[in-house]
């Protein structure tokens, strides 16, 4: 805050506003990915393996033989099963990993592909600078 | 709640792709409002996370398991258009890749576990929204809520495609009860996660949340001063 007579202020600037010291974008998706990981890689294995509310109701009430295999059943990830990988653990861990990854990448394309371009949001002009784009001249 | 092949008839099935193809349709058409540069990623991550916990199995008694559907989750986070996007990308890849769910059924599960949790959970989010006072704070309960009261309806809306087209000859209002019942359980867990994954968003960046912009808006001129 004292050195004012600094020519470019970008630093003073970032010193001035605290509020630029949040979470990043960045370091909240980040984030946000480990534990969908760590969810579908390694705590999948530990997930109940009863039926779910509508088989157990199908069974109950006495029509879960109706139920037909999808014909994606010999899929190499079928139930959530690696193909060829025997132990239980890495099987469900590299299904549910590449299944996060396959959805993070469709569903995150097809976003970015739909977006708008530019800030024309309203919130994205607010005088709160800590936007990403903002700080992003100072990185390069 | 994934609904595999052969549960409902095919003239039901049709039906149900039908308005699952159109709710998509618009979908892509409304998400467009949603999305932007920041929020694009934040669809992706949604999305990824969405399928992860779709794999967590939590038990809710008597030999029965629940997972969360994510709609309300998703509606909350990114807005109900592009939520609704988010999980069907996930029933997509479950049904072509995990053979979870039916791939006749597809249309069906993209109606109970996107359409409907997604729009249920979005439309009791802002109902709850415009009778609360307006703080951040309640956001992550308010989006609990609307998760809870997503996943009875979606077992409801699965009781009446089953009693118009079921294949089996059960007594339909059996069927509705023990779904109900059952999934009055399982949206607990749903209000759980999703109540704990909105609050954990909101403490750290609640300008990413769409269901809390109109409330950020305002505390932009708050002085906050937050750690590094």
């Amino acid at each position: 805050m004292s050195t004012h007579t600094s020519g470019s202020g970008t630093t003073d600037d970032r010193a001035r506003q605290p509020v630029r010291r949040r979470v990043s974008t960045r370091a909240l998706l980040v984030a946000g990915l480990v534990v969908a990981l760590l969810v579908a890689g390694v705590a999948s294995y530990y997930a109940s393996s009863h039926p779910d509310g509508l088989e157990h109701v199908a069974g109950e009430t006495g029509f879960l033989d109706t139920a037909e295999d999808s014909p994606t059943a010999d899929s190499p990830f079928a139930d959530y099963a690696t193909k060829g990988v025997d132990d239980e653990r890495l099987s469900v861990g590299i299904a549910g990993v590449l299944g996060t990854l396959v959805v993070l990448v469709l569903t995150g394309g097809l976003a970015l592909a739909l977006r708008r371009r530019g800030p024309t949001d309203p919130t994205d002009q607010a005088p709160d600078t800590s936007d990403e784009r903002a700080s992003a001249p100072e990185r390069a | 709640m994934h609904v595999p092949d052969g549960f409902l008839d095919a003239p039901t099935s049709v039906a149900t792709g039908v308005v699952a193809a159109a709710a998509v349709g618009v979908a892509l058409r409304r998400a467009r409002t949603e999305l932007d540069d920041r929020t694009a990623p934040m669809a992706g991550l949604v999305a990824a996370f969405v399928f992860a916990a779709q794999m967590i199995n939590f038990p809710v008694g008597a030999g029965t398991s629940g997972h969360l559907m994510g709609g309300a989750l998703a509606a909350v986070l990114v807005g109900p258009w592009t939520g609704l996007l988010c999980v069907s990308v996930v029933l997509v890849v479950q049904a072509l890749f995990m053979a979870d769910g039916g791939i006749t059924a597809l249309g069906t599960n993209v109606v109970l576990i996107g359409v409907v949790t997604a729009l249920v959970g979005y439309v009791v989010f802002r109902a709850l929204q415009a009778v609360l006072p307006h703080r951040l704070g309640t956001v992550a309960p308010t989006a609990a809520v609307a998760a809870f009261v997503s996943v009875p309806v979606a077992a409801a809306v699965f009781s009446l495609l089953f009693a118009i087209g079921g294949t089996a000859p059960v007594d339909a209002g059996k069927v509705l009860t023990a779904m109900l019942g059952w999934h009055v359980l399982i949206g607990i867990g749903e209000a759980v996660v999703t109540g704990l994954v909105v609050g954990a968003v909101v403490a750290v960046r609640p300008d990413l949340v769409r269901g809390a912009r109109p409330l950020v808006a305002a505390r932009e001129l708050e002085i906050r001063t937050v750690a590094a």
